[in-house]
């Protein structure tokens, strides 16, 4: 069976992931082979992955660490642990 | 089920009395219970202030917690609940909140077509203004998508571990999962595609 474009598009994602059977990733393997247009989609998504897994993109605000720390350290002092399930 | 050995001891121990060590347990968990939030929130000084109130709240509730998933899947769902009870409490369970029963929003999830993709370089990826475009995407994203997306993708979590913390679906977390991507490759190939013009000439000379 030969996939169309959209079909393949639907299951970019899954396939990223691994999580399509291996019946339906050889079908999209053969169309990618000879369709440049979902090969640029997939490789574009790749991409904008690699880097959202890049520790330099999603950063905490300045300070946020220092003012979390602080708090804790102050509040701890007191707060107290509940007794479980209450 | 997933609680690490190191997790576990560091737990009994603050548990034991040691509540300073509840410092270590939560530093490795501060930038996902922070950007999960912000996606709900979308304001940063208020998700900074549900990150710190939850913290506290786990830290009461630390005796409640019985390993049977992560730590830090625990922590955020307690930081979620908190940031929906201040939504509640203002009057903003906004339409998006609606969605996490289960109704998929209509919309255009097909992905932008390039041709030409293939002649970027992966140096592209390198520029601080690319991770900065991606970020603005990110922020733009309707938060029932920005939330799978931080978890799923930013943090690494798994299908069955967002399904959890965000108390939908497995199915429901890859559907909303392949729309935020699609959002995202739509918004951000254009962006790369133009950013580097003249990149033809330097890739072939380079290589």
């Amino acid at each position: 069976m030969k996939l169309k474009c959209q079909h393949v598009w639907s299951y970019i994602s899954e396939y990223i992931d691994d999580s399509v059977d291996a019946e339906l990733r050889a079908e999209i393997e053969a169309h990618l082979e000879h369709c440049e247009i979902c090969s640029a989609i997939l490789d574009s998504t790749r991409n904008i992955l690699i880097l959202t897994a890049d520790e330099r993109t999603f950063t905490l605000p300045v300070g946020f660490s220092e003012r979390l720390h602080a708090r804790l350290a102050k509040e701890l002092v007191t707060a107290q642990i509940d007794a479980p399930g209450s | 089920m997933n609680g690490n050995p190191d997790e576990r001891q560091l737990i009994a121990r603050i548990l034991a009395g040691e509540k300073d060590l509840f410092h270590d347990l939560i530093r490795p968990c501060e930038r996902m219970v922070y950007l999960t939030v912000l996606g709900m929130m979308k304001d940063e000084a208020e998700a900074e202030d549900v990150t710190q109130e939850a913290m506290l709240k786990a830290y009461r509730a630390l005796a409640s917690f019985h390993a049977q998933s992560k730590f830090s899947t625990w922590l955020v769902a307690i930081a979620l609940n908190e940031g929906r009870r201040r939504l509640r409490i203002a009057g903003r369970a906004s339409v998006e909140s609606l969605g996490e029963q289960g109704t998929e929003p209509e919309g255009d999830f097909t992905p932008a077509l390039l041709t030409d993709w293939r002649e970027i370089p992966l140096e592209a990826l390198e520029r601080k203004e690319v991770r900065a475009a991606l970020v603005a995407a990110v922020e733009q994203l309707p938060a029932i998508y920005r939330q799978v997306f931080t978890l799923r993708d930013i943090e690494e979590l798994d299908v069955r571990e967002t399904a959890e913390v965000l108390e939908i679906s497995a199915n429901v977390v890859k559907v909303r999962l392949h729309r935020a991507r699609m959002l995202l490759q739509k918004r951000l190939a254009p962006l790369l595609k133009t950013a580097q013009p003249d990149r033809r000439r330097f890739f072939w000379s380079t290589s």
